[in-house]
């Protein structure tokens, strides 16, 4: 097996989890659940698609890409938010709101093709061997993803809104009680989350398979959902859940193909018992991992309290 | 203010969609244009008779599909079978269709209301459908049914299916001219006899002219999976595949095909937009004919319960343009084509040996439909076992 | 701006009001999108939400969709009341139907009237067993269930689809992907004559009952509410957390099993390739839907289905594509929980300064 193109299929299977997954884990984080972010990837799929070949422009694209994962993610945010409904259920009806708007928008754009996002060749060096092309030549949402998550961890560690942020998913009464602004707060949290779905998406429909197909996000939504817990909301260990999960999805491709004779149904469970043989090894230290996960999750918050 | 930031978003939606709608409109109408050219070529028999016939009822077809008619692949194909139902005969007929209908217990309801809301004639598109349409059937004697892909009929349920391997046959053969490595890539969906038996026609196709071709299989486990289908292919391109071709339903492995430099098959349609340079050939899924002659059948009265299994010479099966090929294959591949078409030429012809070397059709024999239909061996060639 | 206060009293009024709210939203946004798709908007409604139970097979078609809704959803509003959340009881109804099916298919040629009683109760078991996975990964080494549940679930699919391409598939199939038919007696009875309503409707009945006695008149019932509503009284009174995380999983994937095993042996009658419409992730809308109430799980279902079945007739009757049934489905949830909060809840609206509570 060539160590270069394997790792650059990994790159771009892993870089929509990763997207998807940053952003999700900023409004876990602010003690708010969104299960809808297959809904979001799909809504900013179309939209980038469609944006790209109505203006022939691929930042356009993706431009509109995370304005649509915006969008979407503002109904979540007005209903659980102003509304006070439930998040889980919210997140699920938002998943099936997103397949069919992006279904119904999307039927006239079935069948179009696209050129694939650029590849960048940052300061002339995609050339040089072996390293280039992973480190230099890659498409600009592969680089926004891993600056998007540096920028989150950042935040999250180094900076007073990340202390708010954490702190508002901790214990939104003692938050509001601080004056922090805990609405406000978590409305930007799920509008991060839904920009950056939206982002993941139009990787999706713009640079991975460039053409739109109804429901063509397959399930990663659900998987960015789960890499988020699989990381313990922790941004270093999403980036190694989300390669982990790209590289034996490959892994395993690559595997059938030399003639392995397991089962492939077997060989296409791995990722999945790799994540949750992975976490239980991780997971043993309880004290880190209760510390780690937002108290506030999911729950309701009245200001008025 | 909130409110009436509501009721500006309410209206804007409305525009929206009112906008999508008219977009459609306009497609449609573009649509009637080309469909209305083959159709009108294909009917002009029947329509005579039909002009006479006025005065009868209106005949109500549907179509039950497993995936959405925007899924570009499997069912996109069969909802332009049914819109070529609607040019055909106009005002004589009504289609209508359900879309995403999983396999399992959703399905028997959708055919039923199907048949209890006077339909005259239902196509069920997917395998998976075959027990509940039978089902359904005996409660229905009057209404007629047809079943895509199955093996089980009844007087009032007829079943249908593509030859398609003839297509992938000749596929195979293009492919043994063209590859370099001798080696292709076959991303494959679920190991049913359908992708078995395509598999093995395309080997064959290959090593009739190239003795050196083998085919390395990857199965995704899934129809439908665009990013998965194209990492399949991109692995099978690292291993040394210089051809890739594919039993799932989008154009992702072509894509993939076409920006890695190599080449590939469409499946389905004809994906040549996909992949201006890679795209050798595309076999085609063409159910126009079938439906309207079908439907014209129960319209006439004359519907009888069949099983057919149509391949290149009546047009179930039809192959894109040979394109990104010298034109000696281009040529070489026209008259397999042609020499299957008139049946001198069968795919399955011995001597075929299974991959263990036994014989498994004797040479001058012809693999029976028996044989073809329940396909659960590899010939030689293919790399791998077949998972049991 | 628009903010929501506690209303001081329970209200009397808008526990009534607030559903007529939402069902007038969702009539009014029906309006909107139908007629923008150039529909009649009184008959698209109507096909929506009328005509799939506008006769007798129409109702049963309705209660047999509900079955499985509801037997999923009244499993996991219990573990969700304690916080623990199943989100994979997609994987423990298939493995409900494998386990059940898997007895069926061995004992293909029995009539032995313990055949259905033994393939329901494997069916539990089977639920049961994948649900224990989780719980004991959880209990034992501190992995998130919602992370293990939800990966079972795909591990479970690929299971269902390996037996029937493999070793369970019908001999006489042609090797086609799927199971011997189930004989006569491994089939549920159906209640009605020319309908498919079968055991798996009672089934949840019992569930609803049980599960309102479990929640209201048992131990591990005021157990699990005190866990969910306020952890750290429970951490006090001293029960045990790990064995609330079992009893939930147990219970939710026992009954996701129920519900798994009843459609292969009610209903589809074979293993297939798939055997769900995704019902264990609709259950978690449904049970939430319920606001987590064993009798608001089977309104919730019988909602969750009749816009299933009216999206499947709209398509019929009037062309909508099932891209507008999924859109208009999703919109009515949004009314639905939007317009839930409404009950505990009042709007307080500050316009110019001035508020305005409703």
């Amino acid at each position: 097996m060539d160590f270069v193109p394997f790792v650059l299929t990994v790159i771009t299977a892993s870089t929509p989890l990763l997207l998807a997954a940053t952003g999700e884990l900023v409004t876990e984080r602010s003690g708010v659940l969104n299960l809808g972010v297959e809904g979001m990837m799909l809504v900013g799929a179309i939209a980038a698609f469609a944006a790209a070949s109505a203006t022939g422009s691929a930042i356009l694209g993706v431009l509109a890409g995370a304005i649509a994962g915006i969008a979407t993610a503002t109904i979540f945010g007005f209903l659980t938010l102003t509304m006070l409904a439930n998040q889980v259920a919210t997140g699920l009806a938002l998943t099936i709101f997103g397949i069919g708007f992006s279904a119904l928008i999307g039927a006239s754009f079935v069948g179009f093709a696209l050129d694939p996002l650029p590849k960048l060749n940052i300061a002339g060096l995609s050339g040089v061997p072996v390293l280039g092309a992973i480190f230099f030549g890659q498409d600009a949402l592969v680089y926004l993803s891993f600056g998007m998550l540096s920028a989150v961890a950042w935040v999250l560690t180094r900076t007073r809104l990340g202390l708010i942020l954490k702190a508002v998913g901790e214990s939104h009464d003692s938050a509001h009680a601080l004056g922090h602004p805990v609405i406000l707060i978590r409305y930007g949290a799920v509008l991060f989350g839904g920009a950056m779905s939206g982002l993941a998406g139009a990787y999706l429909s713009l640079a991975y398979t460039p053409l739109w197909a109804e429901n063509m996000s397959a399930g990663r939504g659900w998987i960015a959902l789960a890499l988020v817990v699989f990381a313990t909301w922790r941004p270093g260990r999403l980036l190694f859940g989300a390669y982990m999960f790209g590289a034996i999805t490959i892994l395993q491709l690559h595997a059938q193909g030399w003639g392995v004779v397991i089962p492939s149904q077997f060989m296409s469970m791995l990722p999945y018992l790799a994540t949750v043989l992975v976490l239980v090894l991780i997971s043993s230290d309880r004290i880190r991992i209760r510390l780690n996960a937002p108290q506030c999750i999911g729950k309701v918050f009245h200001p008025a309290q | 203010m909130s409110a009436r930031l509501a009721g500006a978003g309410i209206r804007s939606l409305t525009f929206i969609i009112q906008t999508l709608g008219g977009s459609k409109m306009k497609k449609r109408t573009f649509y009637k244009l080309i469909v209305g050219t083959v159709a009108a070529g294909l009917t002009c028999g029947g329509a005579l008779a039909l002009t006479v016939k006025t005065a009868v009822a209106q005949t109500k077809v549907g179509f039950v599909y497993v995936g959405p008619i925007g899924d570009h692949g499997w069912t996109y194909r069969h909802d332009q079978g049914r819109l070529a139902v609607d040019k055909a005969f106009g005002d004589k007929v009504k289609t209508t269709y359900v879309e995403s209908v999983k396999e399992g217990p959703d399905a028997e309801r959708v055919i039923r209301q199907l048949a209890s809301t006077g339909h005259d004639l239902i196509f069920t598109t997917s395998f998976g459908f075959m027990n509940p349409t039978l089902k359904v059937a005996r409660r229905f004697p009057k209404v007629h049914f047809e079943h895509a892909t199955g093996y089980k009929r009844d007087k009032n349920v007829s079943t249908y299916s593509a030859r398609f391997y003839e297509g992938r046959y000749i596929a195979g053969v293009i492919a043994g001219k063209i590859s370099k490595s001798n080696r292709i890539g076959y991303v494959a969906s679920f190991p049913i006899p359908e992708v078995v038996r395509g598999i093995n026609a395309f080997i064959l196709g290959a090593r009739s002219v190239n003795p050196k071709m083998s085919i390395s299989v990857v199965w995704v486990n899934t129809w439908y999976d665009p990013g998965k289908e194209g990492d399949a292919a991109k692995a099978l391109i690292d291993q040394g595949a210089d051809i890739i071709t594919q039993h799932t339903d989008s154009p992702a492995p072509l894509q993939v095909a076409e920006n890695r430099g190599v080449k590939g098959f469409g499946q389905a349609s004809d994906m040549i937009k996909f992949a201006p340079k890679a795209q050798l050939t595309a076999i085609i899924n063409n159910w126009n004919p079938y439906y309207v002659a079908r439907t014209k059948a129960v319209i006439e009265g004359k519907w009888a319960s069949s099983d057919v299994w149509d391949g290149l010479k009546p047009g179930m099966v039809e192959m894109a343009p040979y394109t990104n090929m010298p034109a000696d294959v281009a040529k070489l591949a026209k008259e397999i084509e042609e020499a299957i078409r008139s049946g001198k030429l069968h795919p399955f012809a011995g001597p075929i040996k299974n991959q263990s070397g036994e014989t498994v059709v004797a040479a001058g024999q012809i693999a029976d439909d028996g044989m073809l239909l329940g396909m659960d061996f590899y010939v030689q060639g293919v790399e791998g076992s077949l998972p049991k | 701006m628009i903010r929501l206060e506690p209303r001081g009293e329970v209200s009397r009024i808008w526990p009534l009001l607030t559903p007529l709210i939402a069902i007038l939203l969702t009539l009014a946004s029906g309006v909107a999108i139908f007629s923008a798709m150039g529909k009649d908007p009184g008959l698209a409604l109507y096909t929506y939400f009328v005509q799939p139970v506008s006769t007798i097979y129409g109702v049963t078609e309705l209660l047999v969709k509900a079955a499985p809704l509801v037997l999923i959803g009244m499993g996991l509003a219990i573990g969700f009341r304690a916080n623990v959340w199943n989100i994979g009881a997609e994987g423990q109804f298939t493995i409900g139907a494998i386990f059940g099916g898997g007895f069926a298919i061995a004992f293909h040629d029995s009539d032995s009237i313990l055949l259905l009683p033994g393939i329901l109760f494997l069916g539990v078991l089977g639920g049961m067993v994948w649900g224990a996975i989780p719980a004991y990964l959880r209990t034992r080494f501190n992995a998130n269930e919602i992370l293990t549940s939800l990966m079972l679930t795909y591990v479970s699919i690929l299971l269902l689809n390996y037996l029937v391409h493999g070793p369970w598939r019908d001999p006489g199939g042609f090797n086609f992907p799927e199971s011997r038919i189930f004989s006569a007696s491994a089939m549920m009875p159906t209640l009605i004559a020319d309908s498919r309503l079968h055991l798996g409707f009672v089934f949840a009945l019992l569930a609803i009952l049980v599960g309102w006695l479990l929640l209201n008149r048992s131990v591990i019932g005021f157990q699990l509410r005190v866990v969910g509503q306020a952890p750290a009284a429970a951490r006090h009174a001293g029960f045990s957390q790990n064995k609330l995380i079992w009893y939930s999983f147990l219970l939710s994937g026992g009954l996701a099993g129920l519900a798994g095993v009843a459609e292969v042996a009610g209903t589809i009658g074979q293993l297939l390739p798939t055997i769900s419409p995704g019902y264990g992730f609709t259950a978690i809308i449904v049970a939430f839907l319920g606001r987590l109430n064993p009798f608001g799980v089977l309104l919730g279902g019988l909602v969750m289905a009749l816009s299933y079945l009216g999206g499947e007739i709209a398509q019929i009757e009037i062309g909508l594509p099932a891209a507008v049934t999924g859109l208009f489905q999703g919109i009515l949830l949004f009314f639905l929980l939007g317009c839930d909060a409404l009950t505990h809840n009042r709007i307080k609206f500050s316009i110019a300064g001035r508020f305005v509570r409703i």
